[in-house]
Parts: C-alpha cells; sequence; structure tokens
C-alpha cells in the first residue's frame, strides 16, 4: 500500500506523519458506502432518541386514556401505537434509546478503560508480572461471566449504574489481550529506547507513547464492543434484571411487547427493530473501521 | 498430551475455587433470604428453618460446610423446589439442556460451514453478499426477539408446531427452540468460515496443489478445508458458553425444564443452593469444554503440540 504523502498539507507544528495515517483511514471509510450509510444512520438514530422526546407530544409515563394498546395510528399523535396501559409506544422507545445508548457508551468506555491500562501496563512491565496479570485474564474468561452479572444485578438490585459497572468489568478482557499484544510488539521499537534514554518516566512512557500507538485496533475493538454491551443490557432487562421502572430500555421494551406479541405485535416490532437497526448498522461500522485501519485484512 | 491435559485440568481448580467463592459471597449478602415469602412466618418456625439448613451460622463456617459438602459431590438441597436436592434438579434440567444446546451446535455446524465456504468460493458473488447479509441479520437480531416471533409465526399464527412446552423431548417441540437457539451460531460460523477460507485458498500452498494439476473439488475438499477449520474449532468453546447463556432465555421463553430456568429462577428466589449448583457446573463444562477444543484443535493442526 502505498501513500501518497505529497498531496496532504500538514499544519505549522503538527506530526505530518500520522495525521496522514488518519486521514488515509478516513478515506478509505468515506469510500466503503456501507459503513458511511451506517455511521449516517446510528447519527439519525442518536439524534432523535436524544431529542425526539421533547417534540413528542406524551411523556414517558404519561397515560392517554382514550388509547389503551391501540396501533399505530395519527389519532391522539400515536405515531408508534400504545402499550397496554395507553402510553406512547414511540415515546417510550426513544426513551428506552437513551438508556441502552448510554449504557452501550459508558460501559464500552468503562472496558476500554480497564482493558487498555491493563494490557499495557502488563505488555510493558513484562517478565513475572505479565505472566501473573495473563493468568489472571485466563482465569477471568472462564468464569461462567452471564451467570455472575446475573447475580450482581440480582444482589444489587437493579440499578443503571450497577449496570455500567457489571457489563464494563465482564467485557474488558479481550481488549487487555490485544492492547498487550501491541505493547509487546511496540516496546522494543527505537522511539521508547529513546524516550528511555531521555529519562521520560515509565507511566509517562505508557501513556503517551505506547497506547496512542496501539489505537488502530483499539477503535476496531470498541466499535465491536458496543453492539455486545447494547445486547447484554437488553439480554439482563428481557429477563427483568436490567432498568427499572419509571426507566425504561429496549430491552425492557421488547419483553414487554413478548408479553403481549398475540394481541398487540407492535410492541415486540417497534423496539426489536431499532434494537436490530442499531446492532446492524455498529456491526457494518466496526468492519468498515476494521477495513480502514488494517489494509491487511482485506 | 497427557501431562498436559493434567496440567490443564490443575489449573481450572483455582478458577472454579474463585468461582464458587464470589457466588457463595455475592449470594449471601444480598438483602432478603429463600424464605421470605408472600406470608410472614413465625419467628420460631423461620428459626427452626435457618437452624434446619444451616443458615444460623456464621458465614464462614457455612463456607466451610459447603465447600466441604461440594467435595462430596453433594450440592445440598434446595431451599424453594421442597423434596429436592439441587443435584436431583441439575440431573433432571442437565439431559434437557443439553439436548437443545448440543443439537443446536450441529445444526450450527451443518448449516453455517457450507454457507461460509459457498460464500467464499464465490466471493463478491450474489451468493456472497446474500449469505453475508443474512449472517449480518442474523447476528444483529438477537435470540431473544428471534424466539417469540418463531412461536407467534409457527406456533401461533400457522400452528405448525406447539409454540411452548416441552412434551418429553418430542421431535415437533424440539423443532423451534433449537431452531432459535443456533441462529445467531449460523450467523457466526458462517462469517468466521468464509473469511478463514478466503485466507487459506490465497495461500502458497493451495496454489502448488492448483499447480500440480489437482482439480478444484480435490484442491478444496483435501487441502483447503482442514486448515480453514482451525479457526472454528477455537470458536466452539466460546460458541458453547454462548449457547448456554442463550439458552437460559430460550428454556424461560418456550418454557423447557432445562437448567437455565433454574438458574433465572433460583436467583430470584435467593435459592441459594440452586444457584450455586447451577454456577459451579457451569463452571466446569465451561472449563471442561474449552478443554476438549484444545485438544481437538491439537488433533486438526499437527503444527500444535502440548508436550511441554
Amino acid at each position: 500500500m502505498t501513500t501518497d504523502n505529497s498531496s496532504i498539507t500538514a499544519p505549522p507544528g503538527a506530526a505530518p506523519v500520522g495525521e496522514s495515517l488518519g486521514r488515509d483511514a478516513w478515506r478509505r471509510l468515506t469510500q466503503n458506502r456501507a459503513a458511511m450509510a451506517s455511521l449516517a444512520l446510528l447519527v439519525l438514530i442518536v439524534i432523535v432518541c436524544v431529542a425526539g422526546p421533547w417534540l413528542l407530544p406524551w411523556g414517558l409515563a404519561e397515560v392517554d386514556w382514550n388509547a389503551f394498546g391501540t396501533g399505530p395510528t395519527l389519532e391522539g399523535a400515536h405515531y408508534l401505537g400504545t402499550d397496554a396501559n395507553g402510553r406512547d409506544l414511540l415515546t417510550r422507545v426513544l426513551y428506552g434509546g437513551r438508556v441502552s445508548l448510554s449504557v452501550a457508551l459508558v460501559a464500552s468506555f468503562v472496558s476500554l478503560v480497564i482493558g487498555v491500562l491493563y494490557g499495557a501496563i502488563s505488555g510493558y512491565v513484562g517478565g513475572r508480572t505479565d505472566n501473573l496479570m495473563m493468568r489472571f485474564v485466563d482465569i477471568m474468561y472462564s468464569l461462567p461471566f452471564m451467570f455472575l452479572v446475573i447475580l450482581l444485578m440480582v444482589v444489587f438490585g437493579r440499578n443503571i449504574f450497577l449496570i455500567y459497572a457489571a457489563i464494563g468489568a465482564v467485557e474488558w478482557l479481550d481488549m487487555a489481550r490485544i492492547v498487550r499484544g501491541q505493547t509487546l510488539a511496540l516496546k522494543r521499537r527505537e522511539y521508547i529506547e529513546a524516550a528511555h534514554a531521555l529519562g521520560v518516566r515509565d507511566s509517562k512512557i505508557v501513556t503517551r507513547h505506547l497506547i496512542p500507538n496501539a489505537i488502530g485496533p483499539v477503535i476496531v475493538y470498541v466499535t465491536l464492543t458496543v453492539p455486545k454491551v447494547i445486547l447484554l443490557e437488553s439480554f439482563l432487562s428481557f429477563l427483568g434484571l436490567g432498568v427499572q421502572e419509571p426507566l425504561t430500555s429496549w430491552g425492557v421494551l421488547i419483553s414487554e411487547g413478548v408479553d403481549m406479541m398475540e394481541s398487540a405485535p407492535w410492541m415486540l416490532l417497534v423496539p426489536s427493530a431499532f434494537l436490530a437497526v442499531t446492532l446492524f448498522c455498529l456491526n457494518f461500522l466496526g468492519d468498515g473501521l476494521r477495513d480502514a485501519l488494517d489494509p491487511r485484512t482485506r | 498430551m497427557l501431562s498436559y491435559t493434567l496440567k490443564r485440568l490443575l489449573q481450572a481448580i483455582p478458577t472454579l475455587l474463585i468461582v464458587i467463592t464470589i457466588s457463595f459471597f455475592l449470594m449471601r449478602v444480598a438483602p432478603g433470604g429463600p424464605f421470605d415469602g408472600e406470608r410472614q412466618l413465625p419467628p420460631e418456625i423461620e428459626a427452626n428453618l435457618m437452624a434446619a439448613y444451616h443458615l444460623d451460622e456464621p458465614l464462614p463456617m457455612q463456607y466451610l460446610r459447603y465447600m466441604g459438602n461440594l467435595l462430596q459431590g453433594d450440592f445440598g438441597p434446595s431451599f424453594k423446589y421442597k423434596d429436592f436436592s439441587v443435584t436431583e434438579l441439575i440431573a433432571q434440567g442437565f439431559p434437557v439442556s443439553l439436548e437443545i444446546g448440543g443439537l443446536a451446535i450441529l445444526l450450527a455446524l451443518l448449516v453455517g460451514l457450507p454457507l461460509g465456504i459457498a460464500a467464499a468460493l464465490k466471493r463478491n458473488s450474489t451468493v456472497d453478499y446474500l449469505v453475508m447479509g443474512t449472517a449480518l441479520t442474523g447476528i444483529a437480531v438477537p435470540n431473544f426477539v428471534i424466539a417469540p416471533i418463531f412461536a407467534l409465526v409457527f406456533g401461533v399464527l400457522l400452528a405448525w408446531l406447539p409454540a411452548g412446552g416441552w412434551n418429553g423431548g418430542a421431535l415437533p417441540n424440539l423443532i423451534l427452540p433449537v431452531v432459535a437457539l443456533s441462529i445467531q451460531q449460523i450467523a457466526y460460523i458462517a462469517r468466521m468460515m468464509r473469511a478463514s477460507m478466503i485466507e487459506v485458498l490465497g495461500s502458497h500452498f493451495i496454489r502448488t496443489a492448483r499447480a500440480k494439476g489437482l482439480n478444484e473439488g480435490e484442491v478444496i475438499w483435501r487441502h483447503a478445508i482442514r486448515p480453514a477449520l482451525l479457526p472454528i474449532m477455537s470458536y466452539l468453546g466460546p460458541a458453547i458458553a454462548g449457547i448456554i447463556t442463550g439458552s437460559v432465555v430460550i428454556e424461560q421463553i418456550f418454557g423447557i425444564p432445562g437448567i437455565g430456568r433454574y438458574f433465572v429462577q433460583g436467583a430470584l428466589n435467593r435459592d441459594y443452593t440452586l444457584v450455586m449448583g447451577t454456577v459451579v457446573f457451569y463452571g466446569v463444562l465451561i472449563v471442561l469444554m474449552n478443554l476438549i477444543v484444545d485438544l481437538l484443535y491439537s488433533a486438526l493442526d499437527p503444527q500444535i503440540r502440548y508436550d511441554d
């Protein structure tokens, strides 16, 4: 692969090489139509979920006494129908989207921070520490995690902050392995040696030199973590272990929809469609980013 | 090989210890107990019950007692399903979960592998796009959405198959849960098989095989498929774990008397011993499955040997 550096003019003071790498990846990503369409759709979903509830006439728990379990209709502005308690489904789906997306963001971020720091330290320090830290990851891998998360939710009550933490604490393992591998490959490079020779502290080498250079695979992996997290949250909610009333999430809505599926199929189909489209887009975007950041995989 | 197996089994011991310890103490610090019901029990009766199950002892004592019993293969009595020991409940539920899960994995391999190979051989053709598009849908639509829709369409609207129930494992009752459970795995396996097949087909030994004049069928069957199967093998460990967790939902939706249902209900009812029993059981199962997968891996790939 050749990159035409001459066409890119770096602003004074910026590192031209880093810039061109990022731009190169961006150019490849923009050429991937599926990924760009997914990105646009995702942005749209986020905007709608954030701004939508303000524009709709109904509130999250507001009951329309004239419409219990009605299908999609323009009458009374229930564009996607109401649930069995007369609450507007579109409004609830959008509020649920806020919760599901926030879980996705926060939990992925938690797993990102733990995983990157753990992996970078393990790889950088090396030796016995590395061995010990990775053995710990191996042990964690063979835990039936789903069950521990379920236990956590049962034990400490269904609380959204606990969901953030529990899911984040489950998903960091792969990230730690990936970052460790990257770090091992990077730490013998000359610029690390140079930093050493200049007397830069170890903590600074890890945060300023190692982690930024290992960022490519990390970004790709994060986009693959986000759909997993959304799925996990809705799985918990589906089992009745997710967020509590009056809050709602796509998983909660789906499970309500399952109960009402025969008489009110839209209650199942609408939140399912939102969830599926979001997951679909995230997967496409993740694939696109992987192709863009790592040309070898093509 | 034998020493490797032994070493792995030894390594599994600390893992299981951690699992048991974490879940034991998690369950106990939870507010509420197994005898909280609709009706408040008279204090004497509750005290008697607590004493009968040794719940009045200090926590460390209970822990040691539990571990001691566990070493003798005794999971203790269930608090909610009176008259049943946890061992009996697991012995009842496991064959059911195993049947559903095993059939789902089998179905996933039987459908996923050929689809992935076909997509790789006809790369960038309509077949490829069709298979990969469908696979992505399978990944994006979780099984707790697929399962109820299946139950609604095939069970209620078309009434071809029973929408739920177990009926002693009769074939019509099996079809919907097994298919619902396998769809996501089919999608993953097809995608992985396509990717690894494409990689293998681009390698030197395939070029050599073609150059020496083997026909395409022989190149694919004799040379390409075996190495391409390797990543699938290592995926099977996590896949089995995934099937197990997936079956929690599927058993719930279709009303199947497997272990998954016991776990969720046990956790909600504070049935300490039942939850512990299922967690330990699944822990052992996952450890064993990972070991078997690793051993099979070495059988498929002679470059990997475990004789350190």
